[in-house]
Order: C-alpha cells, then sequence, then structure tokens
C-alpha cells in the first residue's frame, strides 16, 4: 500500500488556484521553516532520501491538514531526533539543551552562497549496465513499495505501478533512494526516463495522445513480454 | 523483512502545535545547542527571496530563441549549458530542458514532494506543491491548464513530466509570432515563471 504523499491521479482535491509569478512565501515563517531544514541539513546526519522519507512519513491525518512547510518541520523534527542530534526531552523543553558536539559543523553566513551552489550531485560512476534503450517496452514494478524494507522509501508512484511503458532516453547512473533513505548505501543504478500513455495508467484518458513521463531506476523495471 | 521506523509518537508532537511558534522553537533549540547560526538563515532566505528567481530560467529560454547554437547544445546537455551561465546549485543539479512545439505541449510535477529547479526558477509556487496540481497534472493536465486559462488545440500532445527522480525539467516556451525584432530584455518579459513549468504559454509582445 502507498502513502499519503503518493497522490498522482487522486481524485476529489479541486481547482488549481494559480498566484502571481513574484509570489515566494505565504507567511514570515514560510522562509524560516526552509532556511531551518537547509542549515540543519548541512550538519550532514541525513541525505536527501531520508528527508523526503522523514516528511512522508508523517500520519496520513497530519500530512493532510499540515501546510506546506510544516510538514517539512515535522520531518526535521524526526530527523533530529532519529539521529541523535537532538534528544526528544530537549525538544519537549523538559530538560536544559546541551551543546552539541556537532555545533563546529554549524553553517555560517559567509558560507551559505558556497553550500547553495555546490549543491549534492547524485550520479555516479556506471557500475551495472544499462539495460534498455531508448525505444524500449518495458513494464514497471507492480508494487509502488521498497523492495527490501516493508513500508521503506520509493520513488515509484503507484499511479504507474504495473504500467507498460515506453523508455525515452538514459539519464545515466544515480544513487538509488529506495537503498539510500534507509543506511543501505548508495546502490547506483542507471537512471530512465519512461513515457507512458495516458491510456495505460487511467481508465478515463482525457486524451488518446497525451503522456506522462516518470524517472525510473533500473530495478523499477522489467522487459514487456 | 526489515521495516521502516514506528509511524507513532511523532516527535513534532512535543513542539507548540501552531506551526509559527514551532518554526520558532526548533530555531531556539538549535541555536541554543549551537546547531544554528540564525545569520546564516538570514542569509539563506535573502539568497530564495531575492537572488534565485525565474529571471535566471527566461534568459536561458531566450538564449535558446535566439541563438540556434545554445538551443541545440541546450537539448542535448542542458546541465552543462546552464551551468555555464551559472546556474547550478542545489535542486538543479541535474536538468533537462524540454521544448513545445506545435506538436508537443510539456508540463512538469512533483506528484511525490515538490521537486522543482530551483536554481532557474527558485522556490516553488504555492500551487505547484499543492495537493490539487500534485494529483491532478498527471491524469487531467488539460483541465488543469484550463484552469490556467490555456487551451491546447485539440491535435497538439500533452507530456507530462513527473519528477520522481533528481531530474529537473525546464519547459522552453514556444516563442510568440511577431517579436523577431525584440531584444533580449524585452523578450525575457514575455516568459513567465508559469510558462517553464508549462501551465502558461509564453506572452504576446
Amino acid at each position: 500500500m502507498s502513502r499519503v504523499h503518493d497522490m498522482g491521479g487522486r481524485f476529489g482535491d479541486g481547482p488549481v488556484v494559480p498566484e502571481a509569478g513574484d509570489v515566494r512565501f505565504h507567511a514570515d515563517w514560510h522562509p524560516r521553516a526552509l532556511a531551518l531544514t537547509l542549515a540543519s541539513g548541512s550538519l550532514g546526519q541525513w541525505n536527501l532520501d531520508t528527508s523526503r522519507h522523514a516528511r512522508e512519513r508523517l500520519s496520513p491525518k497530519d500530512y493532510s491538514r499540515f501546510f506546506y512547510y510544516e510538514k517539512w518541520m515535522g520531518g526535521l523534527a524526526t530527523l533530529l531526533v532519529d539521529s541523535g542530534t537532538v534528544s526528544r526531552a530537549e525538544l519537549a523543553g523538559t530538560v536544559p539543551p546541551e551543546r552539541s558536539p556537532l555545533a563546529d559543523r554549524a553553517l555560517k553566513a559567509d558560507q551559505v552562497a558556497a553550500v547553495l551552489a555546490k549543491g549534492g550531485p547524485v550520479d555516479r560512476p556506471g557500475t551495472i549496465a544499462a539495460c534498455f534503450a531508448p525505444g524500449d517496452l518495458v513494464v514497471a514494478r507492480r508494487f509502488a513499495e521498497n523492495e527490501k524494507i516493508d513500508g521503506g522509501h520509493t520513488r515509484l508512484p503507484s499511479y504507474a505501478a504495473g504500467a507498460r511503458g515506453r523508455i525515452l532516453r538514459l539519464h545515466g547512473t544515480h544513487i538509488l533512494p529506495d537503498a539510500h533513505a534507509h543506511g543501505l548505501g548508495e546502490a547506483p543504478e542507471p537512471l530512465y526516463a519512461v513515457a507512458f500513455a495516458a491510456s495505460q495508467l487511467w481508465a478515463h484518458p482525457e486524451h488518446p495522445r497525451d503522456e506522462v513521463v516518470l524517472d525510473m531506476w533500473q530495478s523499477y523495471l522489467t522487459p514487456a513480454a | 523483512m526489515p521495516h521502516a521506523h514506528s509511524d507513532h509518537d511523532d516527535p513534532h508532537a512535543l513542539l507548540p502545535s501552531d506551526p509559527a511558534l514551532r518554526v520558532k522553537a526548533l530555531e531556539t533549540l538549535l541555536v541554543q545547542k549551537g546547531l544554528i547560526d540564525p545569520a546564516a538563515l538570514d542569509e539563506i532566505i535573502d539568497t530564495y527571496e531575492n537572488k534565485i528567481g525565474p529571471r535566471n530560467g527566461a534568459r536561458v529560454v531566450v538564449k535558446a530563441w535566439t541563438d540556434p547554437g545554445f538551443r541545440a547544445a541546450l537539448l542535448e546537455d542542458a546541465t552543462a549549458v546552464v551551468a555555464d551561465l551559472g546556474y547550478y546549485g542545489r535542486q538543479g543539479e541535474h536538468m533537462v530542458a524540454v521544448e513545445n512545439t506545435d506538436e508537443l505541449h510539456n508540463m512538469g510535477v512533483c506528484t511525490l514532494c515538490s521537486c522543482y529547479p530551483w536554481p532557474l526558477l527558485g522556490i516553488p509556487p504555492g500551487w505547484y506543491k499543492s495537493d490539487a496540481y500534485r494529483a491532478r497534472a498527471v491524469r487531467e493536465p488539460r483541465k488543469v491548464l484550463a484552469e490556467f486559462g490555456v487551451t491546447l488545440p485539440e491535435h497538439r500532445a500533452v507530456r507530462v513530466w513527473d519528477s520522481t527522480a533528481e531530474m529537473r525539467y525546464l519547459v522552453i516556451p514556444q516563442r510568440p509570432e511577431g517579436t523577431e525584432g525584440m531584444d533580449e530584455e524585452a523578450l525575457m518579459g514575455l516568459v513567465s515563471r508559469d510558462s517553464m513549468i508549462g501551465t502558461a504559454l509564453a506572452g504576446t509582445p
């Protein structure tokens, strides 16, 4: 079964409400939450995939009612506690905060530009040969679930699970989130853009020529019979 | 089979329930522990409020419109080409440019979270992160486009790119007719943020 964040194709959410091109944040605490998340991430106690998984593990009730950056704060609290960076008692305010052994790694204002500009590329030297080439027909894994960890992180949305698609392009060899989110190493694999006809995904496709492209790791795919 | 962590006892429940107070409480705690420098937070906010935004992407689009060699290189390896312009960094490490034509309209979404090409477009708009857009863009993109006031010709296919990995997509909108004599700055004024996500067309002069 999927988690609540996996909402592609879901019914009932109502209209999309456009907004002016120069709107960036909707409350003062939003940019603060963003900055707090990025600065905490630079301590190096978790990776991008563990942090996504932390947000996805919010209860469906919380995930649905939280504002966007509230989910980030929920995820951050989980990451801080899971990594041992902050104790539950410190979060609850029942003990005085102890100075962290990581304090010398705290991000300084004059380091921000370089850290943001450096980014965190996830392509790696290819050690696994690419099995597929553009034009090949493939089938996505039947279950949109982590193969090794029950309830674990995956980037296969449930709406594409089991669907038949065609390889559009090979992006390179990228870290596998399903492993990386769970301390199982980077496990890099060939990553492809895979095109799925709308009629492969939906009982009532809007238009016969439309398609959805998803990026999928090699282990998400098998050759189409 | 190993199991993901328990879903119970979420640590955020230990913090104040009001979101603004929750952020404040976390910041205060992390500052007291020596893990956060508030000046660094100010610097991050200034970067995304004032330094990085959709004008970066618009510059790339206009170069693609006006320089065939640049366009070809961009479609071949967007990461290297936009990095040469100084646009690289967090959430833009792996770029792909996709071009709209008379036959094909491209549109980006992230159904699983909110992946977005930050170095080129800045922070994503509220609607991009909304449940409605994440849920509907893949199933009924034409209805979503209509909510943005865009109606495509019937013969034009829609290709929706769901950013499920670290690839980030920049849509190159079609250059409007009647813009032949315009300079780069004026052309950039026609390239809205939404047109580079694919929920709008480029403006007309």
